[in-house]
């Protein structure tokens, strides 16, 4: 009887266990998709208003650009319209963009000519700096990568005033150079690379050493190869970094003719806005394609960078 | 006979070992060699030109190169927009990068439990890493807009309109802005930390009867407080750099809670005042130099008996 009590009970707990689990599962879940679509929502919103009509778009959003204008109070309509779906869809903005306009390709193309090769050379240099970091540690050596991790910390505002006067002083201000050669010597991918590689095994490079392999065979033959996942995300982050700088035009090219499409994009006025979706997302597809190619890369890469004492 | 074997091996291991260890040194050498082009680098584009920087926080100015103490430090420190620009971003960072850690962590705790189809969570929560700048300002307008979505909104539910560039709530904006843009790259650092917890300590505390808040509490976030440091810290820097946006949003000379430290330097930039600059700058570095070392000291004071 007793038994029979307690097995009733049981049951009963469990069963109230396992909806009280489903329910959890079910709340766990809908703020999680909550969430999610807040953070796709600007790129979603971006590239389905990228395909509608100037005249659509003009009627969604005119109300903002008029008022941002400032002295000419005219609505082109009262409230802005929040649409996904275009009433028809068009690619005359990509049209106009990619045909009428050759300035907004001059600019992506002075995006590329600023980012790619920082990325390339800061990610070549930092190789080896972490090699050296990485190898016959000292304390001599330890304090030197602790400046660098300060270097990487700080702000842009701090670093920049240096970076003027060097740039002023070399005479490359107003050139790419004057953007280009801080981004080659930024600390952020040495740090990175190095924690990556202090995770290779000592008996590995140890074993290689009794066989009689140089520094550089151990470099390029163990260090290098075991390391490449690491330069592939690191290479991601530092080009989004890059890809979206505005700090550095700002202050290094005083020739606005000069500034990459990050900075140029953001000066749309009211004439323009109609354009300003096709041109996001044009802007958006290299960074888009690394994601999506390279996200595992990528989280790897931010997983790595836990924990400041590597 | 015996002694003598073992005098002779002690004698060839001393070679030995002086061998290596001038090999050592010679190795270590090859080693510097690696590291000379980046090291170059930066002495040359960061390093020297900070110390010039120190040099010009204390002349009159970079001709005349007189020295005048701290007097340049003490114009910096008495000019109004730049006490208004340093209150608003430290109350700005000391609210937002709080948030982002917890947020981030609760997204994290979120992930590790059994969701469907995490990998395309993961994916949507770390989307805005890859939006351009300008593509945020263009939404973030539409939505923070005096005739903007929320507006509708707050107009729909019987509120009066907010001017969310030209109010004291313009605070909500850069913090919304802020955290939607960072959540993401932090809950992949906690998630890290998450999965790097031993197991066994886990299943001890069970054995031991605990719940899962205490488990969390005691366990859990005990064992993460280095990524807890790191993620403060790194939040801490990306909320200086949330001045991309801002300025995109509001221009040179934003709204009162808008005004930071960036557009202060960016304005002075502008007017080429050396001394200025550089006692700002050096100010500034001084200011995050301190709020690191006093994050790294807590954690070594919390996280100690963890990491053994």
């Amino acid at each position: 009887m007793e038994n029979q009590i307690n097995n009733i009970y049981r049951l009963r707990n469990k069963k109230k266990k396992e909806l009280s689990d489903r329910t959890k599962k079910i709340i766990v879940t809908s703020a999680a998709l909550v969430f999610a679509f807040i953070f796709i929502l600007p790129t979603l919103l971006t590239i389905t208003n990228s395909f509608m009509s100037a005249g659509e778009i003009n009627s969604n959003y005119g109300a903002i650009y008029s008022n941002f204008e400032g002295d000419k109070k005219t609505f082109i309509s009262k409230t802005v319209n929040l649409k996904f779906i275009p009433d028809m869809v068009t690619f005359s903005q990509y049209y106009t963009v990619l045909l009428k306009s050759p300035e907004y390709l001059l600019k992506f193309w002075y995006s590329i000519i600023y980012a790619a090769p920082i990325v390339v050379i800061q990610l070549m240099l930092a190789v080896f700096a972490a090699y050296g970091f990485s190898r016959y540690e000292s304390k001599f050596k330890n304090a030197i990568f602790f400046g660098y991790i300060i270097l990487m910390l700080m702000p842009y505002q701090v670093t920049l005033v240096p970076n003027y006067l060097v740039a002023d002083y070399l005479g490359i201000l107003d050139t790419k150079w004057a953007i280009w050669l801080p981004g080659f010597f930024s600390p952020f991918a040495v740090y990175l690379l190095t924690k990556f590689m202090r995770r290779i095994p000592k008996e590995l490079i140890e074993a290689a050493q009794i066989d009689g392999a140089n520094e550089w065979y151990i470099f390029s033959r163990i260090n290098y190869p075991l390391c490449k996942g690491g330069v592939a995300s690191i290479a991601i982050l530092v080009f989004f970094d890059y890809w979206n700088m505005v700090e550095q035009p700002l202050i290094l090219l005083k020739d606005a003719d000069m500034h990459p499409l990050s900075v140029f994009l953001s000066k749309i006025t009211s004439g323009e806005i109609s354009l300003a979706f096709a041109v996001s997302v044009i802007y958006l597809i290299p960074p888009l394609l690394i994601f999506l190619y390279g996200e595992d890369y990528l989280v790897e890469g931010i997983s790595y960078q836990g924990g400041i004492k590597g | 006979m015996k002694l003598h074997s073992i005098k002779l091996n002690s004698i060839k291991t001393n070679s030995i070992k002086k061998k290596r260890a001038m090999n050592f040194e010679k190795k270590s050498l090859f080693s510097w060699l690696f590291l000379l082009p980046s090291l170059i680098g930066v002495l040359v584009f960061f390093v020297i030109p900070f110390i010039v920087v120190i040099g010009y926080s204390f002349m009159n100015n970079p001709i005349q190169k007189e020295f005048v103490g701290f007097s340049n430090y003490v114009n910096v420190w008495n000019n109004a927009s730049f006490r208004d620009a340093s209150r608003n971003t430290l109350v700005f960072s000391f609210t937002a990068v709080p948030l982002a850690v917890v947020f981030s962590l609760l997204m994290a705790v979120m992930m590790e439990s059994k969701l469907p189809y995490k990998s395309y969570f993961r994916s949507a929560f770390l989307s805005p890493l890859m939006v351009p700048t300008a593509s945020i300002v263009l939404i973030w307008q539409i939505v923070f807009n005096f005739n903007g979505i929320l507006n509708n909104f707050l107009v729909k539910f019987g509120d009066s309109k907010i001017d969310w560039f030209k109010s004291q709530e313009g605070f909500i904006v850069i913090i919304s802005l802020f955290l939607w843009k960072n959540l993401g790259y932090n809950m992949i650092l906690f998630m890290s930390a998450l999965a790097g917890i031993p197991k066994e300590l886990l299943e001890v505390a069970k054995i031991e009867s605990a719940n899962k808040f205490q488990v969390f509490w005691y366990v859990k976030l005990r064992f993460m407080s280095p990524t807890i440091l790191f993620v403060t810290i790194m939040s801490l820097i990306n909320s200086f750099k949330v001045f991309r946006e801002v300025y995109l949003l509001t221009g040179d000379y934003p709204y009162g809670p808008f005004y930071m430290l960036q557009h202060f330097m960016n304005n002075t930039f502008a007017t080429l005042d050396y001394q200025k600059l550089s006692s700002a700058a050096i100010i500034m570095f001084i200011v995050v130099s301190a709020l690191i070392y006093v994050l790294y000291r807590l954690e070594n004071e919390y996280g100690k008996d963890v990491e053994g």
